[in-house]
């Protein structure tokens, strides 16, 4: 057998190569197609305006609105816990059966199905705690949904400052929640920031968990409390292209734009901390 | 006991009861679906409803039997999973192994930025683009198919398998490649024969949370698979999921009736089925390091 090993690595890494661009160059496709398609659509009065005839006309604002006021509300739940429950477990947890099931639990909370979430949501917070189809419902439902990405990252942030600087902090009389306030949280707050942005940009693009705990199919007024059903951007944009007819393309196109730059802009921005951060670091 | 020392005590517990949420929201999820959905099984048996051939919630009498939406899931995490494996490992070793550091960063941005659009966006993007390709290429009656919800959700699957492989890759002493390297091996036989085989839990914990993203996901999955409640023959076929029957039937349901209750039973095999691929899957990444 005339058997060269460097034509097979040769190629191998071409299969490689070209299985990377066929992951890759779709995903470039997809960001292109939005932006040309939807980019003529794009105007002061699409982003401020609201909706009109049965939604065919007119602008976005309430989604775009009903989008920020559900991330805000989301942070407001998972932001506090999520790093709560991060510096439990690099700062107090001992190696036990209740860290190994709280870890086993924070797996399980990321791996269940969105609309599960949403099914959740319903049951607990929209029907038993009777908050109705609300911000406040789904905000807690995104909350619970986002809540292992900002534990997950956190926990890298704070498990990635070394060992010696809470030594040094309780070597000189610090209390371990002083230590934690002053010497570890500080060096782990990039990675934790780069954390809460992904979380809101996962919230900002979720649709299945707010389907049935706070998102209007077509509501052309503004909020007035929490307890109020919002337009959301990703289901504005699933109801225009399902289940509303004869949708102008660019209207849809134009939604997608809306929601995609959002997500992504919250991406890159998680993106450029993270490696500032990488830089800066000192140890 | 002076105030600082009860300021501490309160922050303390409070960061001790954070630390469990985790654990209250898994029993929450599992005891508040149970609470809905195991009332179907009074009027339903547990049989009948997951090899129950029909799925007539709302007709007289109701029919709610969840196999052709079991198989439905199955066919579209079928074919993602074909699609999906492959690709995604190739890159993930193209990614840690291959490319030069500029290539990588670029190409692990391209990654991320996949992860990170919206699931109703890129079911949007397959429904207007994937679909009637199809639909054309392959001179079907439809393009919303099995198959158009396998590619669609590969994509999706992709940057899991793609970032935990990768990872895994990564993970593999570099003394091991070196070994390889200094006994003649080329670099891809030191990729196939050592790294490879030292990273296969991890490749294989990359697996199954790919699977488990692809059950799981629905807004792409009910826009590009047509919605259509029957036993799949073929993978060119409409097909409807399980989260998609969920998602697009919730909102016409009346609370309370055995239609309501049907779809959190489903909620529930969700929930069972999810939380088993996690198990394996954190079961491969922890053997990995023993």
């Amino acid at each position: 057998m005339n058997h060269n090993p460097y034509r097979t690595e040769k190629i191998a890494f071409t299969i490689l190569f070209f299985a990377t661009v066929l992951v890759v160059l779709p995903v470039i496709l997809i960001v292109l197609i939005i932006i040309q398609k939807g980019w003529s659509i794009i105007s002061w009065e699409f982003l401020t305006a609201m909706p009109k005839m049965g939604m065919r006309e007119g602008g976005i604002f309430p989604a775009i609105l009903g989008t920020i006021y559900l991330v805000l509300g989301t942070l407001f739940f998972a932001l506090p816990l999520g790093v709560l429950s991060a510096i439990y477990l690099t700062e107090y947890a001992k190696d036990n059966v209740l860290t190994r099931l709280v870890k086993l639990a924070i797996i399980n909370l990321a791996g269940v199905p969105s609309v599960v979430y949403g099914l959740f949501g319903l049951g607990i917070f929209v029907m038993f705690l009777k908050f109705g189809a609300s911000i406040l419902a789904g905000s807690l439902t995104l909350a619970i949904m986002v809540l292992p990405i900002i534990i997950t990252t956190s926990k890298e942030a704070l498990d990635s400052v070394p060992k010696s600087f809470r030594e040094v902090s309780l070597s000189l009389g610090a209390s371990q929640w002083q230590t934690i306030r002053y010497s570890v949280l500080p060096h782990a707050l990039p990675g934790i920031l780069t954390g809460i942005i992904l979380a809101i940009s996962r919230a900002a693009g979720e649709t299945a968990p707010i389907l049935f705990t706070v998102a209007a199919f077509y509501l052309p007024k503004l909020p007035e409390s929490i307890f109020d059903q919002v337009m959301a951007l990703p289901y504005h944009l699933y109801v225009m292209s399902t289940q509303v007819p004869n949708v102008a393309e660019n209207l849809r196109y134009g939604t997608a734009l809306v929601l995609l730059v959002m997500v992504l802009s919250m991406n890159f921005l998680a993106i450029v901390v993270r490696s500032k951060f990488r830089k800066k670091k000192k140890w | 006991m002076p105030l600082k020392k009860i300021k501490e005590f309160c922050i303390e517990k409070t960061i001790y009861l954070s630390g469990i949420t985790s654990i209250i929201f898994v029993v929450l999820i599992f005891v508040f679906l149970a609470r809905e959905g195991f009332s179907l099984f009074k009027r339903v048996s547990v049989f009948d409803f997951l090899l129950g051939q029909d799925w007539y919630p709302i007709s007289e009498p109701a029919k709610f039997g969840i196999l052709p939406m079991i198989l439905g899931s199955l066919a579209v995490t079928l074919g993602a999973t074909l699609i999906s494996v492959p690709l995604g490992i190739a890159s993930a070793v193209y990614i840690a192994e291959v490319a030069s550091p500029r290539i990588k960063e670029i190409l692990k941005t391209g990654i991320e930025i996949l992860a990170a659009i919206p699931s109703v966006v890129i079911g949007f993007i397959g429904m207007t683009t994937l679909v009637p390709f199809s639909k054309n290429a392959l001179n079907l009656p439809t393009g919303l198919t099995a198959f158009s919800g396998s590619v669609t959700l590969a994509f999706m699957a992709i940057p899991t398998i793609v970032s935990i492989a990768e990872d895994a890759l990564t993970a593999v002493p570099v003394k091991y490649k070196e070994a390889a390297l200094a006994l003649g091996a080329t670099r891809w036989q030191s990729i196939r024969r050592v790294i490879l085989p030292a990273a296969s839990s991890g490749i294989m914990a990359a697996i199954m949370l790919g699977i488990g993203r692809v059950i799981g996901e629905t807004m792409a999955v009910m826009m590009v698979t047509g919605n259509a409640a029957q036993i799949p023959q073929s993978l060119f076929v409409p097909v409807r999921t399980l989260t998609a029957t969920i998602a697009a039937e919730m909102g016409e349901t009346v609370q309370g009736s055995d239609h309501y209750f049907a779809l959190f039973a489903i909620g529930i095999v969700l929930f069972i089925i999810t939380f088993i691929i996690n198990l394996i899957a954190d079961w491969a990444v922890h053997r990995r390091f023993k």
